[in-house]
């Protein structure tokens, strides 16, 4: 891997993610042979905003690889808590961990961490900013279930506007050839302006911005349900307005075609009925488990790789 | 009104008239070392109106942070009373801590000692995206008083 750090999607060229995809399928099919490969290896994780999803993800993969994690799940049981600066956490991190993996609820906050330390660090989620590895995992997930990640309609729902998620998912995607977006959203949550100038705009990418959902369900290959995040809001009456616009249920389902994936970064709170869990194109629950594999191979790939710089 | 001509140092013309103030704080010139005439509302066949900065000994300025307050300004290099240069300005690929990240929920909000770096993305709207948050500002008009250090 050419890069040194992953904090963003396009770090990762389409070569490569094709190399951590077929590594991740080699782990998922014989993971007994892989149980050293990061023997003696430490990983730091830095969460300064609850998770259990990723975090236990990410420190179940270097388990399963034979490492070891230390780290934090909350700002206050750290330094931080006494006022020390994101760079000076992350010099001091990389004298004893070989790689850092960081959640941060300020955007870009991983970036300046990669700016002072000296190993590779790895961004698990940046305010509403980005969160690249869940990205590894949802494109991880069509590939595997769909064939390939060409010629499809993606359709994004709920919080395109704070969904980090969606941002990274929406600019991995637009290097692959025949990508249709729909952007299903209140308007006040549409995706940012530098999603729509910088990557749909700037690509000339097929896409379009829609406020209902029925309309646009046949027409999916896969469909990206949000949650909308009360934590991304300063307003709590904007929140309580727009959280309950967009819920996946049965009558819902019954409009998409037979294929249609639906996909979620999960936690959901509402926005999918449970009722669509038993669905067959429900797949939000085994997108979970090719993301424990996909960190695998990233992390693997990482602490092997060559450092730039 | 006539200012005298100097022997060398830099000719700051055609400066937007109200900006004049603006590019003498951010060029950091010290003004209790280096001779300056600062000259506000002259009158301009080009503009209506014009500020003038004359810096006498000094060549080495930031024409980045010059492009970016005052792209339209024209810069004259003087040695011995004759201009030897003019450089026409640019809007700067890359600022650093010239423009502030207005996106509260950008890291510079509370990382005091990361620099505050922009990425030109649209010369023609006059937009920047930040190097940590991708927030676009644009700094057109009065919009960069809001968002300048």
């Amino acid at each position: 891997m050419e890069s040194k750090n992953l904090l963003e999607p396009m770090d990762l060229t389409v070569e490569e993610l094709e190399e951590l995809f077929d590594l991740a399928e080699k782990i998922m099919e014989a993971p007994e042979k892989y149980t050293e490969a990061c023997k003696g290896k430490l990983m730091a994780t830095l969460f300064y905003e609850p998770s259990t999803r990723t975090r236990f993800s990410f420190e179940a993969a270097m388990l399963r690889l034979g490492g070891q994690n230390i780290g934090f799940s909350e700002a206050g049981s750290s330094s931080v808590a006494k006022g020390e600066s994101i760079a000076d956490t992350a010099s001091t991190v990389s004298c004893y961990a070989d790689l850092i993996v960081m959640r941060h609820p300020k955007e870009g906050a991983p970036r300046v961490a990669a700016n002072s330390a000296r190993v590779p660090v790895i961004n698990a989620g940046d305010g509403g900013h980005q969160h690249p590895t869940q990205t590894l995992t949802d494109l991880m997930t069509i590939r595997s279930l769909r064939g390939s990640l060409t010629h499809m309609t993606v359709g994004l729902c709920g919080d395109l506007k704070f969904g980090r998620t969606v941002h990274s998912l929406i600019k991995a995607l637009s290097r692959y050839e025949g990508v249709r977006f729909v952007l299903i959203s209140p308007e006040e949550l549409r995706v940012p302006d530098y999603v729509r100038k910088e990557i749909l705009d700037k690509k000339g990418l097929d896409y379009r911005e829609v406020e209902q959902m029925d309309e646009v369900l046949p027409e999916l290959d896969v469909l990206y349900m949000t949650r909308v995040q009360k934590e991304r809001f300063f307003n709590e009456e904007d929140y309580i307005r727009l959280k309950d616009r967009f819920i996946l249920d049965e009558e819902k389902m019954a409009l998409a075609g037979e294929k249609m994936m639906v996909l979620h970064p999960l936690p959901r709170v509402n926005e999918i009925a449970v009722e669509v869990d038993k669905d067959p194109r429900a797949l939000y629950f085994e997108q979970a488990r090719y993301g424990m594999y996909i960190r695998m191979a990233l992390i693997m790939t990482m602490l092997q790789g060559k450092r730039r710089g | 009104m006539l200012v005298n001509t100097i022997q060398r140092g830099i000719v700051i013309d055609h400066i937007t008239a109200g900006r004049g103030a603006k590019i003498i704080e951010y060029l950091d010139i010290d003004t209790k070392v280096n001779t300056v005439a600062f000259i506000m509302n002259a009158s301009s066949k080009r503009h209506g109106r014009k500020d003038i900065v004359k810096i006498e000994n000094v060549i080495d300025i930031d024409m980045a942070v010059l492009g970016l307050i005052d792209h339209q300004a024209t810069v004259n290099i003087i040695e011995n009373g004759k201009i030897v240069r003019k450089i026409n300005l640019q809007l700067p690929d890359k600022v650093m801590n010239v423009i502030r990240c207005r996106n509260p929920r950008c890291v510079t909000s509370i990382e005091t000692n990361a620099p505050h770096i922009f990425h030109l993305i649209d010369e023609e709207a006059k937009e920047y995206r930040c190097e940590y948050c991708d927030d676009i500002v644009s700094v057109k008009g009065g919009l960069l008083d809001e968002i300048m250090h």
